[in-house]
C-alpha cells in the first residue's frame, strides 16, 4: 500500500468523507437545505474524480479493493442514481416533521457500501460494502418512525437481511475452507479449472450459500419473499433506492465473480440459476397481476426484471456481461422514473400508492402522467424507449447461448407483464371531470429530476449505440 | 432523402399538433391534414419521378432507397426502402389518413390535440413499416404503432374500450414478442453460417437453415402477421377492437394495421423461408378459408351495425391470406389490389357508420330502418360501398377477389370453390345490412341531417378511388408487378434449387390482366391440391 493507490481510491474516499462532513457540518448548524447541498456535491465529486483518477493500470490496491475501468463504471452508475434519489428526496422530506438531516448521512453511507461492493476483489471487502449498505437501510426502510408500516418494514428486513448475510458469511468460508482463498478472480479460476477439486460438494454448497446471500440482495424467486413490504413500507425514494442502487451493486458483483468462470460448465450451479431466473419471470409477473398498490406492483414487476437480468447473465460469452449491463442502467433510469413519479406525488405522511391515485393524472398533470407513462412502457418494453433495447438485448444474449426456456418464458411473461402496467396506464389515461382547483407546484429538483429520465430514457431508446460501445470497451 | 419525409413529416406533424391543440384545436386538424397532403404529394413525386426506372435490377425493384449506420454493435441499420409495392401502400396510408382526419374532424371534441398526435403518429409508425429493409427497424415500427393505436381506442373509444384497447395491445404485442424472437433467431442462424451478423433483409433472404429450424422461425412471423391479418383462429380481437374505437381508429385499424400483416406475409414469411411456407401452404389456405366463410357467417348473425362491418373485414382478408399461400403472380396481384380495395370501401363503411352514430347515438341495427328516406345522400352512399363490398363488377373489389379466386383454380380447385361460397355470402350480408338500415318502414321517426360538405368530400374522394381501382386498376398493376416479381423470384429461387430440374419453372412476365385472358399462362410454382 503506498500513497499512489490512494488515487484510484478517490472515489471512495471523497464517499466517505462526505458523510462525515454532513454530520460535523449537523452538529454546527441544522439546516435540510444545507445538508442536501452538501450531499449533492459529495456524490457529484465522488463522480467527477472516477474520469480523473482513471489510469490505464489494473487499479488494484491491496488485496480487497480493485478499482478498474469496470469498477469506476458501476460506480458511478451507483453514484449517479443515488444523487438523483437524494434530489428526489429533498422535496418529498420537506414536509417531513421530524429531523430529516440524518437520513441524508444514512443515503451517503449506503451509497458508499454499495460503491465499494463493486470495487471489491476480496470475501472480507465485499462482505464489509454489503453490511454499510445494509446497516444503512435498515435505517433508512424505517426512517418514518412514527408509521407502523414503516417500522414493520424496517424489521422485516433487519431480521432478514441478516440471516441471508450469515448464509454468505457461511458460504464464504466453506469456499475458504475448501480452496484457501478469499480473492474473487482467484477463487473463480479455482472454480473454472477443468479438474474437478475446485468442484468438490464444500465448494458447491458454499458457492450455493453465497448465492442465497446474493439472491436475497436481488430479490429473486424464491428469496424475495421481503420485497413487496419492504417497498411498501418505506418511503418512496428509499424504495427507489433499494430497487436500484441497492441491486446494481450485487450484479456488479456477480459479473465481476463469474466474469472468468464458465457458467454453463458449472452444470448443478447453472441449473440452479436457471431455475431462479425462470421462477423470478413467472412468479414476479404473475403476482404483480394481482396488486393494486403501484408500489408493490412495481416490486413484483423488479422481481421479474432481475429474472430477465439472469438469463442474460447465464448465457455469458462475449454478449451476456454487456447485456446485463446495458439493461442494468436502463432498468435504473425506468425504475428511478417510476419511483420517481410516485415520489414527487407522496410525502411522508401519505404516500400516492394505490391505483386510484394516478386515475385520470395525465389530464392533471400531463408532463407527469406522460412521464410515468413513458417508465411504464419502457419496463414493459415497447421501442422508442430504452427498456425495449435492454430487452431485445438480453433476447439476443440468451438466443446467442441456445437458452431457448428462458428466452421463451422471458417472452411469454413479458407478454404477462403488460397488462399490469397497462392497467396504471389506462388509469392514467382515465377520463375524470376536471377538477375544481389546480394541482399544487410538483418539486423543482424532483422535477428536474424526472425530466433528465424521461429524456435520457428516450435518448438511449434512440441511439442507444455510444452507450453500447461504452460498456463493450469495458466488459 | 424523401422516404425519411415520409416519416418525419408525420412524426413532426403530431408533435406539432399536440403542442398547438393546447391553445387552439382546429389548428391540431390542419396540421396533420396538412401533413398527410405532403406525405401523399411525396410519395406520387417519387413515384412519377422513378416511373421509367421500374427495371429489375440484381438488388431488386427498388426505387428509393437510404441506408444509415443506427446500432452498428448489434448489426442494425436504418434502412429504408421503397419498390412499387411499398409505395403504393405509402400511398394508401396517406389517403386513408386523410379521410381518417376527415372522419375525425367533429367526433372527437375532447383532447383533441393528444387525438391528432396519437393518430399522426400510427400513421409514422404505418409508413415505416411499409419501408423498413431492416428487420430491427421493422420490428420497432411494427411496436410503434401500437402504443398510439392503444391510446386512440382506450381514450376516445366507446362504451367497452378499455377492455378492447387491452385485448388489442395484448395479442398484437405477445404476438409481436414472438416474431422479435423469430428474428433474433435468423439473426444468429445467419451470423453462425456467414459469420455476419446483421438485420439487413436482403443479406438474411435465403440464409441456409434447417427445415425444422425454418419452420419455428417461420411460425414466430406468421403468427405476428395472422393476428393482425386477422387469421381466424386469432382474430377474437377484431370486432372488439373495430367496434369499439373511434371512427377514425376503426378507418386506420381496418384500412392499414390490418394491411401490414398482409405485408409482412408477402415481404418476408415467404421470401424468408420459402420451403417452410410451401410446407405450410395447405393449412394456410385452410385458415383463409375458415376466414372467409367463418367471417362472413358471422357479419350476418350481428345486430350491432359496426360490428357487422368488423366481422367482413375478417372475411375479406380471408382472401388476402389465400392470396399469399398461393402464391402465383395472378393471386398476388389480387392480394395487392385487396389490400388497396378493402382498405378504402371497408373505411368508407366504418366512416358511414360513425356518421349514422354520430347522429342516431345507437349502433343498433334493431333500432334503425327506414333511415334511407330521413338520409337519403348517406343510404346511397352506403349502397354504393356494400355493392363494392360484395364484389360488385366494375368497383375494386371485384377485380382483387376475381383475381385471387383465378390464382387460386389453378392450385386447387376445391379452395376456389370454396372461397366462391364465401363471394355470395357476402351478397347476403352486404344487402342485408342496406335492408336493414336504410329500408323498411321508420320505426323511430329518425330526422337526422343529411351528409355534410366535409363527409361528402371524403366519400366523394374514396368512391372515385374504388371506381378507379375497379374499372381501371392497370396503373396499380404496372407499379406493382416488378415488385411482386422480384419477391415470387426470391422465393422461388431457393424452391427451383431444392426440387427436381424437370419442375423448375420460368416465370415469364405478366402485363397487367392480360393473364385472365389467357394469353399467358405461367403455371403455378406451387404443386397442385394445396388442400389436404
Amino acid at each position: 500500500m503506498s500513497l499512489a493507490d490512494l488515487i484510484p481510491l478517490m472515489p471512495l474516499m471523497i464517499l466517505a468523507a462526505t458523510p462525515i462532513a454532513v454530520m460535523l457540518v449537523i452538529a454546527v448548524y441544522r439546516s435540510h437545505s444545507v445538508t442536501a447541498v452538501l450531499t449533492g456535491i459529495g456524490l457529484a465529486g465522488a463522480f467527477i474524480s472516477l474520469p480523473l483518477t482513471s489510469s490505464p493500470e489494473t487499479g488494484q490496491v491491496a488485496m480487497l479493493l480493485i478499482v478498474d475501468g469496470f469498477a469506476r463504471f458501476y460506480i458511478g452508475l451507483l453514484v449517479a442514481a443515488g444523487f438523483a434519489v437524494v434530489l428526489l428526496s429533498y422535496g418529498y422530506l420537506r414536509p417531513y416533521e421530524g429531523q430529516c438531516e440524518e437520513y441524508y448521512i444514512l443515503m451517503l453511507l449506503a451509497v458508499l457500501g454499495s460503491a465499494v461492493i463493486v470495487a471489491s476483489s476480496h470475501f472480507a471487502s465485499f462482505f464489509l460494502g454489503l453490511e454499510i449498505l445494509s446497516i444503512s437501510l435498515y435505517a433508512l426502510i424505517a426512517y418514518s418512525r412514527l408509521k407502523a408500516i414503516g417500522i414493520e418494514a424496517g424489521l422485516k428486513y433487519l431480521v432478514l437481511a441478516a440471516t441471508s448475510a450469515a448464509f454468505l458469511v457461511f458460504g464464504m468460508a466453506l469456499i475458504y475452507a475448501a480452496l484457501g482463498t478469499m480473492e474473487l478472480t482467484r477463487t473463480a479460476t479455482l472454480i473454472s479449472r477443468p479438474p474437478a477439486e475446485g468442484r468438490s460438494l464444500i465448494v458447491m454448497a458454499g458457492l450455493i450459500m453465497l448465492l442465497v446471500g446474493i439472491g436475497f440482495k436481488l430479490a429473486v424467486v424464491p428469496f424475495h419473499l421481503w420485497t413487496p413490504d419492504v417497498y411498501q413500507g418505506a418511503p418512496a425514494p428509499v424504495t427507489a433506492f433499494i430497487a436500484t442502487v441497492s441491486k446494481g451493486s450485487l450484479v456488479g458483483l456477480i459479473i465481476r465473480f463469474f466474469g472468468p468462470v464458465d457458467v454453463a460448465a458449472l452444470g448443478s450451479l447453472f441449473a440452479v440459476l436457471a431455475v431462479i431466473a425462470v421462477a423470478s419471470m413467472i412468479f414476479g409477473n404473475i403476482l404483480a397481476l394481482l396488486q393494486n398498490n403501484v408500489k408493490r406492483l412495481l416490486a413484483y414487476s423488479s422481481i421479474a426484471h432481475l429474472g430477465y437480468l439472469l438469463v442474460a447473465f447465464l448465457a455469458g460469452g462475449s454478449m451476456g456481461p454487456a447485456a446485463v449491463t446495458f439493461y442494468l442502467i436502463a432498468y435504473f433510469v425506468m425504475t428511478l422514473g417510476a419511483f420517481g413519479v410516485i415520489t414527487v406525488l407522496s410525502g411522508p405522511q401519505r404516500e400516492a400508492e394505490q391505483i386510484d391515485d394516478y386515475r385520470g393524472l395525465f389530464w392533471r398533470r400531463p408532463w407527469l402522467g406522460g412521464a410515468f407513462t413513458a417508465m411504464l412502457l419502457s419496463l414493459a418494453g415497447i421501442p422508442l424507449t430504452v427498456g425495449f433495447i435492454g430487452k431485445f438485448y438480453l433476447v439476443a444474449a440468451g438466443v446467442s447461448a441456445s437458452l431457448w426456456l428462458p428466452v421463451v418464458v422471458l417472452v411469454l411473461t413479458s407478454g404477462i407483464g403488460l397488462f399490469y402496467y397497462l392497467r396504471v396506464v389506462v388509469a392514467i389515461f382515465a377520463r375524470q371531470p376536471q377538477a375544481a382547483a389546480p394541482p399544487a407546484a410538483l418539486p423543482l429538483a424532483g422535477g428536474l429530476t424526472l425530466a433528465g429520465l424521461t429524456v435520457m430514457l428516450v435518448w438511449l431508446g434512440l441511439l442507444p449505440s455510444p452507450l453500447l460501445e461504452f460498456i463493450r470497451n469495458i466488459i | 432523402m424523401i422516404l425519411i419525409w415520409l416519416i418525419v413529416v408525420p412524426t413532426a406533424a403530431g408533435l406539432l399538433a399536440w403542442l398547438m391543440g393546447r391553445r387552439h384545436p382546429g389548428w391540431s386538424r390542419w396540421i396533420s391534414l396538412i401533413a398527410l397532403g405532403i406525405n401523399l404529394i411525396l410519395a406520387l413525386a417519387l413515384l412519377t419521378q422513378s416511373a421509367d426506372q421500374l427495371t429489375i435490377t440484381p438488388g431488386g425493384p427498388w426505387l428509393a432507397e437510404i441506408n444509415l449506420s443506427w446500432i452498428p454493435q448489434l448489426g442494425v441499420s436504418f434502412h429504408l426502402a421503397a419498390d412499387g409495392l411499398s409505395l403504393v401502400l405509402v400511398l394508401l396510408t396517406a389517403f386513408l389518413g386523410m379521410t381518417a382526419v376527415g372522419s375525425a374532424w367533429t367526433e372527437i371534441s375532447e383532447q383533441v390535440g393528444f387525438f391528432y398526435f396519437n393518430l399522426m403518429w400510427v400513421l409514422a409508425g404505418i409508413t415505416g413499416v411499409f419501408l423498413a429493409l431492416d428487420l430491427f427497424l421493422f420490428y420497432f415500427f411494427w411496436e410503434m404503432m401500437l402504443v398510439p393505436m392503444y391510446f386512440i381506442i382506450a381514450v376516445w373509444g366507446h362504451e367497452n374500450r378499455i377492455y378492447a384497447a387491452v385485448k388489442f395491445f395484448l395479442f398484437t404485442q405477445i404476438s409481436g414478442l414472438l416474431m422479435l424472437l423469430a428474428i433474433v433467431g435468423l439473426y444468429f442462424v445467419h451470423g453462425q453460417n456467414t459469420g455476419v451478423y446483421t438485420f439487413d433483409y436482403r443479406q438474411l433472404l435465403g440464409t441456409a437453415m434447417s427445415q425444422t429450424t425454418a419452420m419455428w422461425l417461420m411460425l414466430g412471423f406468421l403468427v405476428a402477421f395472422l393476428v393482425k391479418l386477422p387469421a381466424v383462429p386469432l382474430h377474437t380481437w377484431l370486432p372488439d377492437a373495430h367496434t369499439e374505437a373511434p371512427t377514425p381508429g376503426s378507418v386506420i385499424l381496418a384500412g392499414l394495421l390490418l394491411k401490414t400483416g398482409a405485408y409482412g406475409l408477402l415481404r418476408f414469411v415467404v421470401p424468408l423461408f420459402p420451403q417452410a411456407a410451401l410446407a405450410f401452404a395447405p393449412v394456410g389456405m385452410v385458415l383463409a378459408i375458415l376466414g372467409i366463410l367463418y367471417g362472413a357467417l358471422l357479419a350476418f348473425s350481428q345486430t350491432d351495425l359496426k360490428r357487422l362491418v368488423a366481422y367482413t373485414s375478417v372475411s375479406h382478408m380471408g382472401f388476402v391470406l389465400l392470396g399469399v399461400f398461393v402464391w402465383n403472380e395472378m393471386a398476388l396481384q389480387g392480394v395487392v389490389l385487396q389490400i388497396l380495395c378493402h382498405g378504402i370501401s371497408t373505411g368508407a363503411l366504418f366512416i358511414l357508420v360513425g356518421s349514422i352514430q354520430e347522429r342516431t347515438h345507437t349502433r343498433d341495427m334493431r333500432r334503425m330502418g327506414g333511415l334511407g328516406s330521413a338520409v337519403p345522400r348517406l343510404a346511397g352512399v352506403a349502397m354504393f360501398f356494400a355493392l363494392a363490398s360484395l364484389g360488385l363488377p366494375g368497383l375494386g373489389n371485384f377485380v382483387s377477389e376475381i383475381l385471387i379466386l383465378f390464382g387460386t383454380y389453378r392450385v386447387s380447385v376445391p379452395a376456389a370453390v370454396l372461397a366462391t361460397l364465401g363471394l355470395i355470402s357476402a351478397t347476403i350480408y352486404a344487402l342485408w345490412m342496406i335492408q336493414a338500415t336504410f329500408h323498411g318502414p321508420n320505426k323511430e321517426g329518425w330526422k337526422l341531417p343529411d351528409l355534410s360538405g366535409r363527409e361528402a368530400a371524403v366519400m366523394g374522394a374514396m368512391i372515385a378511388a374504388i371506381l378507379w381501382l375497379g374499372l381501371y386498376p392497370q396503373p396499380v398493376f404496372n407499379t406493382t408487378t416488378p415488385a411482386l416479381h422480384h419477391l415470387e423470384q426470391t422465393a422461388t429461387g431457393k424452391q427451383l434449387a431444392a426440387r427436381p430440374p424437370s419442375q423448375a419453372i420460368v416465370l415469364s412476365k405478366i402485363d397487367g390482366l392480360s393473364e385472365i385472358d389467357g394469353h399467358s399462362s405461367a403455371p403455378s410454382v406451387w404443386p397442385k391440391g394445396g388442400i389436404p
